[in-house]
């Protein structure tokens, strides 16, 4: 095929004479795109499309015999916002996820901020300090549900030595602890991810205002709060919006630290998902609570892509 | 003189608080890999320093999750040969074809890294059970592959537009076509972007816990994430097991983070990951 027009192509080089030339090569120019478009569409947008469906379907046990998952209207709808399960884990998602964000920006901006001394093993302990981020979030979790282990979990032997607690902190053993333990154990999951990319940020300011500021006598605090932040937004927005996509629909921490409980206090929206879904084999429901967590995330996807946006606008006038 | 070893002492003492901080944030992983040193470790007593270390543990964990460890890499190479086989040809085409739609589509694929997992698996599951592909390695490498494919064409795209279009246009007047050419000249000219996105590609699938749980339903396609998952609801005694399962699934990360370190640190600043 492609050798046909191949002795032409010297002696026709514009694509006006020749538009069947042009459009073959169009065409083979879209195969390099395509089988990569065809496979986003099955796995992203046909997922999103089939949940808004399946969550005014109702899904049984029976369904995957039978085959036969009836409209039903918004019953779906109704039976999940009347749950108060959706309610608590509404919230604890917006807990989870506000405290996680707050504790790995705060503690990696610190650690960004004091790596950019320079010292001798700086570059090394930095690289080392991604290993927490790396490690598989289920494996993670695995280990910290033994660290905080109620009984005997090295968590609490260490803070019996210093006199810091009588008894055993109830770690993930009482309702009203539980999702504190998880936020500490995402920070900790997070925050190398925090710091090397504010780290990149804060190595991309110019030296010279440093050494301005310096000149007019500001404090370090000032210089921080005059300087640094004002020129670290833009990675600042990322990566907090980053943070908050990655960390709303976190599911497997929560699994495998308490498996949602004690008394439902650690469920999430992701973690509801999947109960009702894979558990109670409800998909409609499911797919409603789902659907919820999608619509949050885009309405962070679209305050994302506004800032991205206007910092490209910034990026191509200077 | 007096200036430079003040400053000398001050870098010392920096270096001494970096220390500090990386035993605290690396204490988890330190307390992991002695547990599972000690192979008599009751549920009570696990001494902060393993005096006897011994790998029994580690013959227990391969012996129950050897075969789970043997699966989790063959789906995580699989999902990256189908992650770059898709996004490497893909990206070559929106960064120099200047085709019409591209813009919309690269848009697209930064979208989709939003989209929950669950979300993807709540919907996948009943197409799965349709085609057959529940409980196959062929249905969890398909899913496993879109964990990695958008970062891969935003990472390669970004990297291929500055590959020069007369390079490639010299090797077509030789008679080369175009996807011998993009075989011939891009892919090795753009080495580094795709050993970066086939790293990401493998950690993260190598990560999966949602597809692995979703999208089985037997025993049949166990990665080491669900394995593992599964090892702490049934022997929740025996701990030094479950540390040396834990011990072993964190090695990949391990290895590419000494191995590997530019790649990760270049995949990082490649932007949005995770």
């Amino acid at each position: 095929m492609t050798t046909s027009t191949l002795p032409a192509r010297p002696e026709a080089p514009a694509r006006a004479p020749r538009p069947r030339g042009a459009g073959r090569r169009r065409f083979h120019q879209w195969l390099f795109v395509l089988p990569a478009l065809v496979y986003l569409l099955v796995f992203f947008g046909y997922p999103l499309v089939r949940n808004v469906l399946m969550s005014f379907q109702e899904y049984t046990p029976r369904t995957y015999f039978t085959g036969e998952a009836p409209f039903n209207g918004l019953d779906n709808w109704h039976r999940v916002f009347e749950n108060d399960l959706f309610g608590d884990a509404l919230w604890q998602t917006i807990l989870f996820t506000v405290g996680s964000l707050v504790g790995q920006f705060t503690i990696g901006l610190a650690l960004a901020v004091f790596f950019s001394r320079r010292f001798h093993l700086s570059g090394v302990i930095r690289a080392v300090l991604l290993l927490p981020w790396l490690v598989p979030m289920v494996v993670s979790a695995v280990v910290w549900r033994r660290i905080m282990d109620e009984d005997h979990g090295v968590l609490n032997s260490f803070l019996e030595t210093l006199h810091l607690s009588g008894d055993g902190v109830p770690w993930l053993s009482s309702p009203s602890v539980a999702l504190l333990s998880a936020i500490l154990v995402n920070i900790w999951i997070g925050v190398p991810f925090n710091m090397v990319i504010l780290y990149g940020g804060l190595q991309e300011i110019p030296r010279d205002l440093y050494e301005a500021a310096a000149l007019d006598g500001a404090s370090p605090w000032r210089t921080f709060r005059s300087v640094t932040l004002p020129m670290l937004r833009p990675v600042v927005t990322v990566v907090l919006v980053l943070g908050f996509m990655s960390t709303i629909k976190i599911l497997d921490l929560i699994l495998a630290l308490t498996g949602g409980g004690p008394a439902d206090s650690t469920q999430t929206l992701g973690t509801l998902t999947y109960q009702l879904s894979f558990l109670q084999l409800d998909f409609g429901q499911g797919a409603v609570v789902g659907n919820v967590l999608i619509l949050i995330s885009a309405v962070f996807a679209v305050l994302y892509l506004r800032v991205n946006r206007a910092d490209l606008g910034n990026g191509g006038t200077r | 003189m007096n200036r430079t070893r003040t400053s000398g002492a001050r870098r010392a003492w920096n270096t001494v608080a970096a220390l500090l901080i990386l035993a605290v944030m690396l204490f988890p992983v330190y307390w992991m890999l002695s547990t599972a040193l000690q192979p008599h470790s009751s549920i009570a007593n696990v001494d902060v320093v393993p005096t006897s270390p011994s790998l029994d543990n580690f013959r227990k964990a391969l012996d129950t999750q050897g075969g789970s460890l043997v699966t989790s890499l063959l789906v995580s190479l699989g999902a990256v040969v189908v992650a770059l086989a898709l996004a490497a040809p893909a990206a070559y085409g929106l960064a120099q074809f200047r085709l019409r739609g591209s813009r919309p589509i690269v848009f697209g694929t930064l979208i989709t890294q939003m989209v929950p997992g669950i979300v993807v698996a709540n919907a996948l599951y009943s197409a799965y059970a349709d085609l057959h592909l529940v409980n196959s390695y062929l249905g969890l490498i398909l899913a496993d592959a879109s964990l990695g494919l958008p970062f891969s064409v935003v990472l390669l795209r970004a990297f291929m537009v500055s590959i020069p279009g007369e390079v490639v246009e010299a090797a077509m007047v030789d008679g080369a076509n175009r996807f011998t050419a993009f075989v011939r000249i891009v892919l090795p000219m753009s080495r580094n972007a795709l050993i970066t996105a086939g790293l990401f590609t493998f950690l993260f699938a190598w990560a999966d816990f949602i597809f692995a749980l979703t999208l089985n339903t037997t025993d049949d396609v166990r990665p080491v994430t669900l394995g593992i998952y599964e090892f702490i609801g049934a022997h929740v005694s025996d701990w030094g097991a479950v540390m040396a399962t834990a011990v072993l699934s964190a090695v990949p990360a391990a290895i590419l983070l000494v191995v590997a370190q530019r790649y990760i640190a270049a995949g990082i600043a490649g932007g949005s990951i995770k």
